[in-house]
């Protein structure tokens, strides 16, 4: 009687059971999108993180350039003065990654011995900058200068520069070249510690038509080109050096800017981190989840956006869908006095039409999930497809790939004068790293229960409200009711 | 069988409190048909209420076989309701979405009987009534005499031992109500039930042993043989 009597009811009222079956369709089905979109965001935060940071880093650690303090400079361009040779002339200086300083090897060995200290490898990270240009000076009399002595070199410049970082090669697995998969030729090996050896990534290779068994002079010493690098997620740095090498060449003998650390568990982060700051108070300490913090770009606009907009506008809804619920079934009851009424007075107890009415919210419910679930898994389908490209830029003290180039304009353009010095880091510009990620939408298992229950909560909701107002009929006011 | 003792009933409303009781005193003996008669809005109705456990008078006693309904439990009452009394209802009142066999069925769900049990005994409550060949029919599948049929059905399936019925002939056509009325003195006689039956309509209450007759709230001329 109770299943014929539900499945008669649902039929009768079909209009009512599709528009509080919709209703709640809509709202779980954006709650599992919205779900979905905040899942694949976080996929692509960690996605960024680990491109930058390497796979397995629990924290990093820094030296911050401090206020008023100048950062280290590429050193001077020796571009001749009084040379009057009439070449082009093209010169490179390594200088650090923007906005650190470098710390001492030994600052490694004094992370290593925190309790919750687990593995700790350093890097460097150095910006080679190119500059290439005709310094010949003018003939007297010739020139924007004009007269004898004649005005100052108004040389026509170009300056490139690509990112390096020198990583510990006895220790691949962690730091940023371990997010990235060799794609030509051979990894480093330990036997390259101090060899003039090079890993680029691939899109560096590409732009600069490299290929493995090529040479990079670097500050005057060619480097061979021993494999291409690629990322899943975009190449954060232009050539890996080993570290050693990378010191040798810039003149930083026994210097890191970065520092990796892992921590003996997912839990000790934190002590981790205290015990760091405790030990080198100098230094910056961060952890992945504070560095997720500074991630700028549309990944993030896009990370706020689940998180604030999608997460209220999906509460908003699913009440506003319960809400209907609730109303459409209070409602149906009180259609149904008269119904409820005869069947006390032929003896149903009140618990017998209350678990009517509840059954019948109830399938509304189950049937609102299945629909919603659906629902969900479409915009879920519906983001991945449609979403574009995002980007996602960190701006932090390690070195990013492809600092500002800037080309010498025309004469009144930027001079930079005969053994003249690039501004350093500190003072010139912060180094930003920025990766490129699709976002997708992953539907998981708990989005999919989370929805189920939901639905049952929505339904037990409704079902309550009407039940409540059909368990306080009494038979003689609903038989004096008339229709 | 039942022995009522000044009872009162009143409603509050808007405009004041109503009185649709006032002091009744009323017995009914085991096996009698009796007819309630008196003008619309009299207190015809409510005092059916009382007598069937619908509602609690505000004031006064309903025995019912020794026992106040009055002050029974809502529980007990429902339990009475289930094994005791049969209603019949001017509006038919049947379950619309419910066949004609579900709808006389459902009087045995609260008895706790077996389904393919009620199945036979709601079966055979229809073909006592004529229409065994209207089983699977909806109610708006039937006419109005059909309805009140299936409603007698389901009020005498259980074997109840009152039948209280509000207006059974209130909504059909002259031929019809004498169907009706004449279906259930045959069954009162055949059975020997107590059947309260509540009508405006003075051919129908003809066929009652004895008339009570209320206006405004009270009894007021009750024939021969009545020993309240």
């Amino acid at each position: 009687m109770f299943l014929t009597y539900l499945k008669r009811e649902l039929r009768r009222r079909t209009r009512q059971t599709l528009v509080v079956v919709v209703g709640l369709a809509v709202g779980i089905g954006l709650v599992i999108t919205v779900n979905a979109a905040s899942a694949g965001v976080a996929d692509a935060q960690s996605q960024v993180l680990s491109s930058l940071y390497g796979v397995g880093t629990d924290i990093t650690v820094t030296q911050r350039v401090q206020p008023g303090q100048r950062g280290e400079g590429p050193g001077p361009f020796d571009f001749g003065s009084g040379d009057t040779s009439s070449d082009v002339v093209t010169q490179d200086r390594l200088m650090l990654g923007g906005g650190v300083t470098p710390m001492e090897s030994a600052t490694i060995a004094t992370i290593l011995e925190q309790p919750h200290v687990y593995r700790a490898v350093g890097s460097l990270s150095l910006t080679d900058i190119t500059v290439t240009g005709d310094f010949t000076p003018p003939e007297p009399g010739q020139g924007p200068g004009g007269g004898p002595g004649g005005g100052g070199v108004r040389p026509q410049i170009d300056v490139n520069s690509f990112s390096i970082n020198g990583v510990d090669v006895t220790a691949l697995d962690i730091g940023p070249l371990s997010s990235s998969s060799l794609t030509e030729g051979r990894a480093f090996t330990a036997d390259d510690a101090t060899a003039p050896v090079a890993l680029v990534s691939a899109t560096y290779a590409n732009e600069h038509g490299l290929a493995v068994g090529d040479t990079l002079t670097i500050t005057g010493t060619d480097v061979t080109i021993v494999g291409l690098a690629s990322s899943a997620t975009g190449d954060s740095v232009d050539v890996y050096l080993p570290l050693g090498t990378a010191q040798a060449l810039s003149g930083q003998t026994d210097k890191v800017t970065t520092i990796y650390v892992q921590a003996t568990s997912a839990q000790d982060v934190a002590a981790a981190e205290s015990e760091i700051q405790a030990a080198l108070p100098e230094v910056t300490v961060t952890t992945a989840s504070e560095l997720a913090e500074q991630i700028s770009g549309s990944l993030s606009s896009a990370a706020d956006l689940a998180d604030n907009l999608g997460r209220w506008l999906s509460i908003v809804v699913l009440v506003a869908a319960f809400a209907v619920a609730a109303l459409l079934t209070m409602s149906g009851v009180s259609r149904r006095v008269r119904e409820f009424g005869t069947l006390k007075a032929i003896g149903w107890r009140g618990r017998r039409i209350v678990g009517q009415v509840m059954g019948e919210s109830l399938v509304h419910g189950l049937l609102g999930g299945a629909l919603g679930i659906g629902l969900g898994v479409l915009g879920a389908f519906l983001v991945s497809s449609l979403a574009p490209e995002l980007t996602a830029t960190v701006t932090s003290g390690f070195g990013g790939r492809g600092g500002p180039a800037f080309a010498g304009g025309p004469p009144g353009g930027a001079a930079v004068p005969p053994g003249g010095e690039l501004p350093g880091p500190g003072a010139a510009f912060r180094a930003a790293s920025t990766v490129a990620v699709q976002l997708s939408a992953p539907v998981t298992m708990t989005a999919i229960g989370l929805a189920v229950g939901l639905a049952l909560v929505g339904g037990l909701v409704a079902g309550g409200f009407g039940a409540w107002r059909a368990s306080h009929l009494r038979p003689a006011d609903a038989l004096r009711r008339i229709d | 069988m039942y022995q009522l003792t000044g009872v009162t009933k009143r409603y509050h409303t808007k405009r004041g409190p109503v009185t649709a009781l006032a002091g009744v005193d009323l017995s009914i003996a085991d096996g009698e048909m009796i007819a309630i008669q008196g003008p619309t809005g009299h207190g015809k109705t409510t005092l059916l209420q009382m007598l069937g456990g619908l509602d609690r008078p505000s004031s006064g006693q309903v025995l019912f076989d020794g026992e106040d309904l009055a002050a029974m439990s809502e529980s007990r009452l429902t339990a009475l309701r289930a094994r005791s009394f049969g209603f019949i209802f001017q509006t038919f009142n049947l379950i619309p979405t419910l066949t004609a066999v579900e709808n006389v069925e459902a009087a045995l769900v609260p008895l706790g009987v077996p389904a393919a049990q009620r199945r036979e005994r709601a079966a055979a409550a229809l073909a006592e009534v004529g229409l065994d060949d209207r089983l699977d029919h909806l109610p708006v599948e039937l006419s109005g005499g059909q309805q009140q049929r299936v409603a007698i059905a389901r009020a005498l399936v259980k074997q109840p031992k009152v039948i209280l019925a509000d207006e059974p002939t209130g909504n059909l056509d002259e031929k019809t109500r004498d169907d009706i009325i004449t279906m259930i003195e045959n069954l009162w006689r055949e059975r020997g039930l107590t059947v309260i039956v509540v009508t405006h309509d003075s051919a129908v209450a003809r066929r009652a042993q004895r008339t009570v007759r209320i206006t405004k709230g009270t009894v007021k001329v009750r024939t021969p043989g009545n020993t309240g």
